[in-house]
């Protein structure tokens, strides 16, 4: 079975149909990228999968949870993180604090413990700083653990954004357009961490992404989105090469 | 410039960062002690007040400041607060009982308004709270036979298993209930801010889809924002019952709403110090007024709102000038200090590098 089954969703925004009866199924330990236009319904997919919206029919599995059955702050813990394409930090926190929301999912302890900083609450506190600790290493974010994210450049938020999903332990990680904005290095830097993600981590990604030289040389396959619905589905090569994609992205006559 | 060697993430977790830091606090808190036998009773009166301020402060600071949930209905929690503690003890109850059940009342009831608050943002969760404070001069005549009404009621001397604190005679006495009160309700805070609850505060302020999105439930630590912040105000409003010797329908108005929330923005949002900082400018404002006016040689002249028109300015000034308020420019402050003379101008400036339009897309 694979660990997502997303089967025939359709979603309106009044008139346009932002997803359009679209069904793919991710599976346990790949890279998969959702590639297309703009306004293609790309982010709207990753937003379904965190119930931000509900769609008007179709059905969304994960792990063996219908995600449909639950509200968006039950998503995470079934072991799913994200990013958002127009990063969504906690500004006025510091790094650290970013990251430690993101093992919120793991929190134990209760109001009553945390107000009275129980020797149980500080035992937490120790084991998610050290979880934290593990990304902070991974990404290597060591010289901004205490600095404000509102004081942060572009390219380093977009890694805390990174490190704030993976700090949650995920089994499912979304990346929407993880390496816009960023220079070469950076996304250089970017397509180790994602290999890692995989290899070392054994986390499932799902992203988004519009460079195709990252695409190809990361992700097992691709899924095609023009106006909500699947254009092509394959390796990144299939793809590229599928004339429906090529008109889609260069216009008609162009294939 | 101190510089941290941190050798286990205990360092981070614990009260205090350092030595230096503790040993501060512990001479803040031994000044705080102290105060009864270096100053006369006058201004000890006017201590307490500040500290009652800042109880009261820092309640509303958990919900606007840490939560970002702006209230202008606090007053009404602060008459709640007062009410419960002086109805429970007409009762019978004692006082070691009725205070701490009047903020666990007030926080309860607090939980329950945020329910038809949860969905309202920012200006219109102000209109809406606002609401609250002008209802309850209402609720508070029409409960007459329990409020008293427009007479009011008059809170008896305090009495802690035979040891009586008097408000007006021993104000040492009822200076060490305040700074007690204080003192538990800044641990609270600050062990809020250090536990996972805190930092969802935080999460729920700054981001609410992303913070869905980590696990974090919004209406159900929107709803614990609003209880905690409830019931340490209502705790503050039980000491303003004390203080003012007399409670009515005119006690809390909404003037009193607004005088809060402008305290806790001039002071600085998201701080304990802020609410400390702020509770200071308000306690002290008439007093100062009444100085200022002196120099200008109409101290006899009654201006009608003056206090508040003032309070106002300060705040826009503020609000222009420096949005992190007195606490941020203290931090700046210092920060100078210790890095003199290699300070850079614009070592504060925050970088603003993309938008948030079309949030989610
Ligand atoms: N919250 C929304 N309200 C109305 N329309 C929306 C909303 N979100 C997305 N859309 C529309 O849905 C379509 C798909 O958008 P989106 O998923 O953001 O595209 P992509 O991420 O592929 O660029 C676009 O036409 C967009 O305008
Ligand atoms: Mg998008």
């Amino acid at each position: 079975m694979s660990l997502l089954e997303i089967k025939n969703i359709t979603l309106k925004f009044g008139g346009v149909t932002a997803v359009d009866n679209l069904s793919f199924s991710v599976e346990e330990g790949e890279v998969y990228a959702i590639v297309g236009p703009n306004g293609a319904g790309k982010s709207t997919v990753f937003n379904l999968i965190s119930r931000f919206y509900d769609p008007v029919s179709g059905s969304i599995e994960f792990d063996g949870h219908n995600l449909l059955d639950h509200p968006p702050e039950r998503i995470a813990d079934f072991g799913i993180a994200r990013t958002f394409q127009n990063i969504e930090l906690f500004d006025n926190a510091s790094v650290l604090q970013n990251l430690l929301v993101g093992r919120h999912r793991h929190r134990n302890t209760n109001m009553i413990q945390e107000i009275l900083f129980t020797p149980k609450v500080r035992r937490e506190e120790i084991a998610h700083r050290e979880a934290v600790e593990e990304v902070i290493d991974f990404l290597d974010l060591q010289p901004y653990r205490d600095k404000l994210i509102a004081g942060l450049p572009y390219g380093i938020r977009k890694v805390v954004e990174l490190a704030r999903a993976l700090a949650s332990g995920p089994k499912l990680l979304l990346l929407d357009e993880p390496a816009s904005g960023l220079s070469v290095e950076e996304t250089q830097d970017l397509r180790w961490w994602i290999d890692d993600i995989r290899k070392q981590m054994g986390i499932t990604v799902l992203m988004v992404e519009h460079d195709m030289g990252l695409v190809s040389s990361v992700c097992d396959r691709v899924l095609a989105l023009a106006d909500g619905a699947k254009l092509a589905e394959g390796t990144p090569a299939e793809v590229q090469a599928n004339p429906a994609v090529i008109e889609a992205y260069l216009g008609v006559g162009a294939a | 410039m101190r510089i941290h060697f941190k050798t286990t993430y205990n360092h981070d977790i614990r009260l205090f960062a350092d030595r230096t830091t503790f040993l501060k606090y512990a001479a803040l808190l031994v000044f705080a002690v102290a105060l009864p036998f270096l100053i006369g009773d006058f201004y000890l009166g006017e201590a307490t007040n500040v500290l009652i301020w800042a109880i009261a402060g820092l309640g509303l600071m958990l919900l606007t400041g840490q939560t970002g949930q702006v209230s202008l209905g606090h007053a009404a929690f602060l008459a709640l607060g007062a009410y419960s503690n002086l109805i429970l003890l007409d009762k019978g109850v004692p006082f070691i009982i009725s205070f701490p059940l009047a903020g666990i009342i007030t926080g309860v009831v607090g939980t329950i308004i945020a329910i038809p608050a949860l969905r309202l943002h920012g200006i219109y969760l102000a209109i809406a709270t606002m609401a609250i404070s002008i209802l309850a001069d209402d609720i508070i005549v029409l409960t007459e036979r329990w409020t008293g009404g427009v007479v009011g009621m008059f809170p008896p001397t305090i009495d802690i298993f035979g040891f009586e604190i008097e408000r007006w005679t021993q104000p040492d006495r009822f200076y060490y209930l305040v700074l007690f009160t204080a003192v538990v309700c800044t641990l609270i805070y600050r062990n809020l801010l250090r536990s996972p609850l805190g930092r969802a505060f935080a999460a729920v302020r700054d981001s609410e889809v992303s913070a869905a999105a980590m696990g974090v439930h919004i209406a159900r630590t929107k709803m614990t924002a609003f209880g905690i912040s409830c019931a340490i105000t209502g705790l503050g409003g039980a000491l303003m019952g004390y203080y003012s010797g007399m409670v009515n329908n005119e006690t809390f108005t909404i003037v009193i709403s607004i005088q809060l929330l402008m305290m806790i923005v001039i002071g600085g949002l998201g701080s304990i110090h802020g609410a400390f900082f702020g509770a200071f400018v308000v306690a002290f404002l008439p007093q100062g007024l009444s100085i200022a006016k002196g120099w200008f040689g109409t101290s006899s002249v009654a201006i009608p709102g003056l206090e508040f028109g003032v309070f106002g300015m300060i705040l826009v000034l503020f609000i222009l000038f420096e949005p992190d308020g007195i606490y941020g420019r203290w931090v700046k402050t210092r920060i100078w200090f210790e890095l003199f003379p290699f300070a850079r101008k614009d070592m504060f400036k925050r970088q603003k590098s993309y938008l948030k339009t079309e949030r989610l897309r």
